[in-house]
């Protein structure tokens, strides 16, 4: 059997006072997409911070395995140059960096990482608008300064642009289809199943069996109040939309 | 496990590195602090002046003591004793020296430092330079070449001597000695600057360039710069200024005339990087500085750029009179501040030909504590017509704890002129870095990435040598504070 591309192990993390995962074990595997669903506020949004290295968080107890190597440990831009990635759920703008300016920095950053000679730039422009028609991105978005003025969707669709850029091993989506009209919710979904390789694993975060349509997952996960409550196939998801969350909290509170 | 700290904090607060910050040993002649007619005749007396000379600065000193300093700027500092400050230092081995290779090796060693050699086959290709130390310009390179064209290139302090026509016919014509409380002190007892003249019709070659250092302590640094491009004549010009660090502050208050007559054209550019004092805001230079052109003649242009990353205070506001009809001018501007620095700065563009045109780029960057004010002022006066201004003014904030402020003031007293003022405030939180670091970049490359992207437009405005040095200092002074 393969090693897992990610380790998560009784893991606890806090902001001030207030711990928001608490005990969390997750394996992914290497090529698998896994789906990641539970009602707002759960803490979703804080396991993708937290494995990304956003510094508002304390991981008090716990460990997590990247790769073979010691994730927390890790400084966030050293994460990204081992191969993790985030879409986030709330893209921001830069100002004044345009979108090519900005990934022909970060590519050559990791290329530098992976001792690879950095891309010039014909090179790169020509690769820019390859991956640019994945997610029917135009090209008179890459001299704009990255997601400025983007409209939500636009900004979505950027976020899947840069993660077909920048190759990584482990690719995190928080909500990426929220925000999404029908059209733009295939197009992203259909970058993403273009992207998929052996090698490279999803976490999939959504509210939404729809995006699951499109992007089969491996298995689905429900967390709850900072736990993995429930584990299962893609039918969960199904369920899920069908019945809600108060049938699986239920039980998990009857067990606690 | 990680610390909930705040990057910003981190990166605002890291040991700032002044790179130019060593002082020379240099023997320097010092004359005793204080400010009297007694002062102002040595100084004069000390440069071989001629008696007009003398009289005017004597003028000026009488208009300064009836002036009283100006606090309309969004600055703040503790009053400034004129009486502590010395008016006059110079290398003892300097005066003598009639060629490079007279100066003393220890001064050609504290430019060569600065990364401004004497020695001309060494200088950057294609640029002549004067350096100033304190309060005496110690070399100019180039010399023949540009005499050789009929530009005149030296030293103020030269050109009163041997030049005493041109100096008296345009010193004072732009900004007269009694314009404001710091042009006063500065007509008074100004110590050297450049003088520069451009025959008619030539474009001068290459680029000329000034570089003021101060060294001596307790000591103002007062210059005095001189431009004339004479009618279709062309001439770009760069300033760049450096000092040693120190705890107690130091008052710099030069004064730069342009003048433009028809259809000349003066670039003027500066890089100035005096030192901004420590990260608690102690010491560093005052830098109260007038600097205004006159665009003469028609189809004159004057166009001001400037990258302000040092000093503890700036005051300035880089101008131009738009006399000539068509005439053009422009202000191309970034001012950085970080730790506790104070920047109050912008431009004044007063038409007063018909057709005159203006255009204004601001972008200020602020970081720490520190505050950054544009304030600038378009006048078009009532015989302008088709007058036409653009102004941009951005402003950047690194953190929450620093301020931009933005006072455009705009006069329009004919109805035929269109006045256009755009502004945008963007900020650079943690949220921005930590999305450039989930990219792969570290911090330090994010905010050299924003500041460049972000000063571009700027930067491009300087002559091709030294918008690559100006680069690297926008990165290093906000560097500096990212460790
Ligand atoms: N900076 C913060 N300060 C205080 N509480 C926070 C902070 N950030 C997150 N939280 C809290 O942590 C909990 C988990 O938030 P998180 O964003 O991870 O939820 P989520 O599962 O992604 O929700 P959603 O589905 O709405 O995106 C919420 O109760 C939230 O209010
Ligand atoms: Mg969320």
């Amino acid at each position: 059997m393969t090693e897992p591309l990610l380790q998560i192990r009784n893991l606890h993390a806090s902001i001030g006072n207030k711990e928001i995962l608490r005990g969390i074990d997750l394996d992914i595997f290497p090529g698998q997409v896994c789906a990641i669903m539970g009602p707002n506020g759960s803490g979703k949004s804080t396991l993708a911070a937290v494995l990304a290295g956003r510094e508002d968080y304390q991981v008090t107890e716990g460990e997590i395995i990247f790769n073979g190597k010691n994730l927390l440990e890790l400084s966030p831009e050293e994460r990204a140059r081992e191969g993790l990635f985030l879409a986030f759920q709330y893209p921001v703008e830069i100002p004044g960096v345009s979108t090519a300016t900005f990934l022909k920095t970060a590519l050559n950053e990791l290329r530098k990482h992976r001792g690879l000679e950095p891309l010039d730039a014909m090179e790169f422009m020509s690769l820019m608008h390859e991956r640019a028609k994945l997610v029917h991105i135009e090209p008179s978005f890459f001299s704009r300064a990255v997601n400025e003025g983007f409209s939500g969707g636009e900004k979505k669709r950027n976020e899947i642009f840069q993660l077909a850029m920048l190759e990584p091993t482990l690719a995190i989506l928080d909500e990426t289809d929220s925000g999404l009209d029908i059209d733009a919710l295939r197009i992203v979904a259909d970058g993403v199943n273009a992207l998929r390789t052996p090698e490279r694993a999803f976490v999939v975060i959504t509210h939404y069996q729809r995006l699951l349509n499109y992007i089969v997952p491996d298995i689905v996960h429900v967390l709850y109040r900072g736990r993995i409550i429930k584990s299962g196939a893609k039918e969960l998801a199904t369920e899920l939309e069908a019945q809600g969350y108060d049938w699986i909290k239920e039980t998990a509170e009857a067990q606690a | 496990m990680s610390e909930n700290v705040d990057i910003l904090e981190r990166l605002t607060a890291a040991d700032y590195q002044y790179e130019y910050g060593f002082e020379s040993q240099i023997e320097e002649e010092v004359v005793a602090p204080g400010l009297d007619e007694n002062i102002i005749r040595l100084i004069s007396q000390k440069k071989g002046e001629p008696d007009w000379m003398l009289q005017w600065r004597l003028q000026a000193f009488r208009y300064w003591q009836h002036m009283s300093e100006p606090h309309w700027a969004n600055v703040r500092y503790e009053p400034i004793d004129y009486q502590a400050i010395s008016y006059y230092a110079a290398p003892k081995k300097v005066s003598q020296a009639r060629s490079l290779n007279e100066i003393d090796p220890e001064l050609r060693q504290t430019f060569e430092r600065l990364g401004i050699p004497l020695h001309e086959q060494e200088v950057l290709a294609g640029v002549a330079v004067d350096a100033v130390l304190d309060s005496v310009s110690v070399a100019t390179t180039f010399r023949e070449k540009l005499q050789s064209l009929g530009i005149i290139f030296c030293s103020i302090s030269e050109a009163i001597r041997e030049y005493p026509d041109l100096v008296r016919t345009y010193l004072g014509t732009v900004v007269p000695p009694n314009d404001n409380f710091f042009a006063a002190l500065n007509s008074a007892v100004f110590t050297d600057g450049s003088f520069c003249y451009v025959p008619p019709g030539v474009r001068c070659p290459i680029e000329l360039s000034t570089y003021f250092r101060i060294n001596a302590r307790n000591t103002g640094q007062f210059e005095r710069t001189l431009i004339i491009a004479d009618e279709g004549a062309y001439v770009s010009y760069l300033e760049g200024c450096t000092a040693p660090m120190r705890d107690e502050n130091q008052l710099h208050a030069a004064v730069v005339e342009l003048i433009a007559l028809k259809n000349a054209e003066i670039k003027y550019s500066t890089v100035q990087n005096w030192y901004p004092g420590d990260k608690e805001g102690r010491g560093g230079i005052y830098n109260f500085v007038t600097k205004r052109g006159l665009c003469g003649g028609e189809n004159s242009k004057i166009s001001w750029t400037q990258v302000e990353t040092g000093s503890a205070i700036t005051w300035k506001y880089p101008s131009v009179i738009l006399k000539g009809d068509n005439s053009i001018g422009e202000f191309y501007s970034v001012a950085v501040t970080n730790h506790r620095q104070q920047a109050d700065t912008g431009t004044k563009m007063v038409h007063v030909g018909r057709n005159t045109r203006s255009r204004i780029v601001s972008k200020g960057i602020s970081a720490g504590y520190s505050q950054n004010s544009y304030r600038g002022l378009v006048r078009v006066n009532a015989n302008a017509e088709n007058a036409r201004n653009f102004s941009q003014c951005d402003s950047l904030l690194i953190g929450d704890r620093c301020g931009a402020h933005t006072f455009p003031y705009i006069e329009v007293n004919n109805p035929t002129a269109i006045v256009e003022h755009e502004a945008t405030t963007s900020k650079i939180g943690e949220d921005i870095i930590f999305y450039c670091n989930q990219r792969g970049l570290d911090t330090e490359t994010a905010v050299a990435l924003i500041i460049n992207g972000y000063a571009r437009e700027v930067l491009s405005k300087l002559p091709m040598e030294f918008a690559v040095e100006a680069q690297k200092l926008l990165t290093i002074s906000l560097e500096g504070s990212v460790g």
